[in-house]
């Protein structure tokens, strides 16, 4: 930029001014760093600081700020100037806390600062104050996919909050599965007696609020779009299609019981008296308060016996290896079903280990034993028909042996599957191998040869990655189950209630409480062209230089948000408002055409080349290290803070994301003298940590390949090593660096010194 | 005796649960023991125990009545009450166990030959014999009938020698000893308590 104005703001707080000759710093700012203003402060983040550097900004036009004080993770507030671009140089957790404070190390810790001072300027030359996508949109609809407990649930909760919403049904009704039941576990103390279903009156509530839109018997047929603009075809009951924009969406499709018939041993689908959770309450409601009655001969019920985890948390072929964590209290329930209208009827629930999650657990547990429900630790190996009843041989957990109960009626609880719609991962898996693309109704076949049925598609996406949000385990619709609930890993499109993961009615309401929230959050971000978690805030957004761009399709297929398509030349397309910004395009493009206003292929190359690569005969080795932002960086500061300390040859260059780190920066920094390269990422694989989900597994696949290059220079292949670092890693990451300070005092320097 | 077992049986047929709760003090708590097993856990003398707090409790609720009340494992209680004071689920356990224990000798199933169960029998026929318990013919007792042997008597001597030097025991108490003034009184209060009990239960009409 032609009217670039770099001013550099050197802090003498915190101890700099002590450990560290500012003098020299700020010299070198101006000469190497070609800073237009340098100035230096007591204490730069006090008021007087920021008004000195807000001062510059106004009156001299200084556009371009570094801030040589502490780690870019404090002081944000202070340091946040709005247009400037802003560079932080790390002195007090990179430089002083990391390094011991004696006489004869003053040498080689100012270095290190000086160093970091020719990083945050070269950093600076090449960023731009990042500025809003100009390509966003300002919807505010929100579209609920699925009229379950959960979707009605989040459809009041953002019509409530003042957004308009349309909700779309596949079946004739609302209320999804839940309508079927007949009465609620207790939701408040003491949790003793049941309630009525929720569901007819939310429906009211549904029908009657004037910001929601019910299409029932109606479908998506394609959706497309990002945040802000999403465009959606419904299917309407009159056979027309209906066109809709929205801002986000939220996909509440809910699960389907897991099918009875792959139990035959347990009777499933063989012996009319052995019924799922669903099939009881459908007795229950038939019955409607009186004596329930079995389906085989309509005899009243004196004993029934409740199988629970029925072909769940098993690892046996075809069950579900999962708990689906609300049939443990929908047994309970059910079973005071029968206590309630009949004390004298047996119940008898067979468990391995009772598991009652949520507000009602324990109490509702023990109502249950006070009402004489017997509970029994036991594993069912067999349920035959005898007669006219039905016999449950089991092996009895406490007592260790077996038994054989007789009942009238068994009740199996089999779990939940989520109706996620098509497992597009699976989908791309033939299409790699150069089979018909576009196969969007799955049946594919697997390896024994058996066809599956075929997969609906619930949103219909015109995404290149697939038409549904992608399954994180055990087809369940979400990204990370722990730390970003809701997120899936389609920006916009937040998925709540079982499709999400197993849980109960009042676990699914106030999951789409959530879920609505942040749908709104999504609405409000897109609006101001800003990033949604995790780096929610951030302006800046990807853009590739075309000219030099050879359709290699890398940054579509790597991207883990799906949010680049591509168009009929197979350029890429950037939906902004659909990025996270995490810059897994810009590591795998392998002609670095890709960059952020703010981070780029030559924001962080130039600081690598800016750093001083002392003489081979100085003995000064040079470490380069790029940690990731979210968790190595984080562990590194805290290390600073506990006052650990670390190799004085180490230059650390925080990454957005593990998967943002091109090899050329590997290749380019060995070119020029480096001894050693460390990559600190989060963890990956099944498991991951990574904030974007696959950002981390990527980069260590390009690292696998690093050794072609280290070959090619004669370097040795520990000099460059790539780790997964938590954010917990306090001592751990401080002695990764000291141990490839080792390697090279073993090895001996780089001979690519110049 | 067993026509009283006999009576039971037939009042309360497969439900053993129901029996407890109705018959055993604290019973009505044995349903609501959730079989995390702090209690077997928690007790000193728990691996010399047949069956454990726990094993108990579920055997009860699987209507084993035989094996529950001719065990000799509510025997080996010593009211530690750690048991008690950890469970999560606040089940008197230690009373259930004696409650048990005391139900099976009113049933006699309760083991003829455990030691726990013959030693409590001499301690109450000793003290009601004559109101005051008499600890050399216990002691005695203890030795020779519930089968501690002459071994272990010999072990003590010196601990009974030192303690008839101190006044602290009479040696002619073998002969008779003390008792409480209206030793009459106190039996006809017992054989009192002891009808009232038996009509309490239904042992009598």
């Amino acid at each position: 930029m032609a009217d670039m104005k770099i001013g550099t703001y050197i802090c003498k707080g915190c101890g700099l001014g002590e450990r560290l000759d500012c003098d020299n710093l700020a010299m070198i700012a101006e000469r190497e760093g070609k800073s237009n203003i340098v100035r230096q402060h007591d204490y730069l983040c006090s008021a007087d600081g920021v008004k000195m550097i807000q001062d510059d900004i106004d009156n001299e036009g200084v556009n371009h700020v570094v801030i040589a004080a502490c780690s870019r993770r404090a002081k944000t507030e202070a340091f946040d100037f709005d247009g400037c671009a802003v560079s932080r140089v790390n002195l007090r957790e990179g430089v002083i806390w990391v390094r011991p404070d004696e006489e004869e190390l003053r040498e080689t810790t100012q270095e290190m600062a000086a160093d970091y001072i020719r990083m945050g300027c070269a950093e600076t030359r090449h960023m731009n104050p990042p500025h809003p996508n100009e390509n966003r949109g300002h919807e505010e609809r929100v579209l609920v996919v699925g009229g379950g407990l959960s979707g009605m649930k989040a459809a009041l909760e953002a019509a409530k909050a003042g957004y308009p919403v349309t909700l779309v049904e596949k079946s004739g009704r609302l209320g999804g599965a839940m309508a079927d039941v007949w009465k609620h576990i207790p939701t408040r103390p003491p949790f003793d007696q049941l309630v009525d279903n929720p569901v007819p009156a939310l429906a009211k509530e549904i029908e009657a609020h004037p910001n929601i839109t019910v299409y029932l018997n109606a479908h998506l047929t394609r959706t497309s779009g990002a945040p802000g603009r999403f465009s959606a075809d419904i299917s309407v009951e009159s056979g027309e299609t209906v066109t809709e924009n929205f801002g986000a969406i939220i996909q509440a499709s809910g699960f389907k019981p897991y099918d009875l018939a792959n139990l035959p041993e347990m009777g499933g689908g063989r012996i009319p008296d052995v019924v799922d959770q669903m099939g009881l309450e459908k007795l229950a409601i038939e019955a409607d308060g009186g004596p329930i009655k079995r389906p085989s001969d309509g005899k009243e019920v004196k004993k029934v016996v409740f199988v629970q985890c029925a072909g769940q948390r098993s690892d046996q072929e075809g069950h579900l290896p999962y708990c689906s964590g609300h049939c443990c209290l929908t047994s309970i329930k059910q079973a005071m079903y029968f206590k309630d209208q009949n004390p004298d009827i047996e119940t008898l629930i067979l468990f391995d280990d009772l598991r009652t999650p949520g507000a009602p657990g324990e109490d509702f547990y023990r109502a249950g034993q006070d009402k004489e429900i017997t509970f029994r630790k036991g594993k069912v190996t067999e349920v035959t028909a005898d007669g006219g009843s039905v016999k449950v041989r089991f092996k009895d957990l406490i007592l260790d042996e077996e038994d054989t109960e007789q009942a009238d009626l068994v009740v199996l609880a089999t779990g939940m599957v989520p109706n996620a719609g098509v497992d597009i991962e699976a989908l791309t898996k033939p299409n790699v191998e150069g089979e018909s693309e576009g196969d969007e109704a799955g049946g594919e076949e697997n390896a024994e040869g058996e066809v599956s049925v075929p997969v609906e598609s619930i949103l219909n996406l015109t995404y290149r990655q697939g038409p549904d949000v992608p399954q994180l385990k055990y087809g369940f619709a979400d990204s990370h189950f722990i730390c970003f609930p809701y997120e899936t890993r389609r920006t916009g499109i937040y998925t709540t209630g079982p499709v999400r993961r197993p849980m109960d009615a009042e676990q699914a309401m106030e999951d789409a409480t959530g879920a609505a929230l942040k749908a709104i959050q999504a609405i409000e971000n897109a609006k101001l062209g800003r990033a949604a978690h995790p780096r929610s805030g951030d302006l800046s957004f990807p853009s590739f230089r075309k000219e030099g761009c050879t359709q290699c399709k890398r940054c579509t297929v790597e991207c883990p948000f799906g949010a680049i398509d591509e168009d009929e030349q197979r350029y890429p397309v950037f939906n902004e408002s659909r990025c996270r910004r995490c810059g897994t395009c810009m590591g795998a493009c392998p002609v670095r055409v890709i960059s952020f206003e703010n981070y780029s292929v030559d924001t962080v190359g130039q600081q690598i080349k800016n750093v001083d690569i002392p003489d081979e005969f100085d003995e000064k080795p040079r470490i380069l290290v790029l940690a990731c932002e979210n968790d190595a960086y984080p562990a590194l500061d805290m290390a600073a803070m506990q006052g650990i300390h670390y190799s004085q040859w180490a230059r650390v260059i925080p990454v957005r994301c593990l998967g943002s780190v091109n090899t050329i920066w590997v290749t380019d920094a060995l070119n020029s003298g480096y001894d050693g390269v460390i990559l600190m990422g989060c963890q990956k694989g099944e498991n991951y940590q990574c904030h974007f989900v696959k950002g981390s597994e990527m980069a260590h696949y390009r690292m696998s390949k690093i050794d072609d290059t280290l070959q090619q220079l004669n370097l040795e292949k520990e000099r460059v090593a790539t780790y997964e670092v938590a954010i917990t890693d306090i001592e751990r990451a401080p002695k990764l660096i000291n141990d490839m300070a080792k390697t090279i005092d073993e090895i001996g320097m780089s001979p690519f010194k110049f | 005796m067993t026509d009283y077992n006999q009576q039971m049986i037939e009042k309360y047929r497969e439900n053993f649960l129901k029996e407890v709760e109705h018959n055993v003090e604290e019973g009505e708590w044995v349903k609501m023991c959730m079989q995390c097993g702090v209690c077997s856990g928690s007790c000193p003398f728990g691996p010399y125990w047949e069956h454990p707090p726990q094993e108990l409790f579920m055997m009860i609720r699987a209507g084993k009545r035989d094996e529950v009340l001719k065990s000799d494992s509510m025997w080996m209680c010593t009211s530690c009450y750690n048991c008690i004071a950890r469970c999560p689920r606040g089940l008197p356990i230690t009373h259930i166990i004696h409650g048990l224990a005391t139900y099976a000798k009113r049933l006699g199933l309760a083991p003829k030959e455990q030691p726990t169960a013959k030693f409590a029998q001499l301690f109450w026929d000793n003290l009601t014999k004559t109101g005051r318990v008499n600890e050399l013919k216990l002691g005695l007792a203890l030795y020779f009938k519930v089968g501690e042997g002459l071994k272990t008597a010999l072990e003590n001597k010196d601990l009974g020698l030192a303690m008839l030097k101190a006044k602290r025991m009479n040696p002619f108490e073998l002969v008779g000893g003390h008792k409480c003034k209206d030793i009459k009184g106190l039996h006809a209060i017992l054989a009192k308590a002891e009808e009232i009990e038996e009509r309490k239960i239904g042992m009598k009409a």
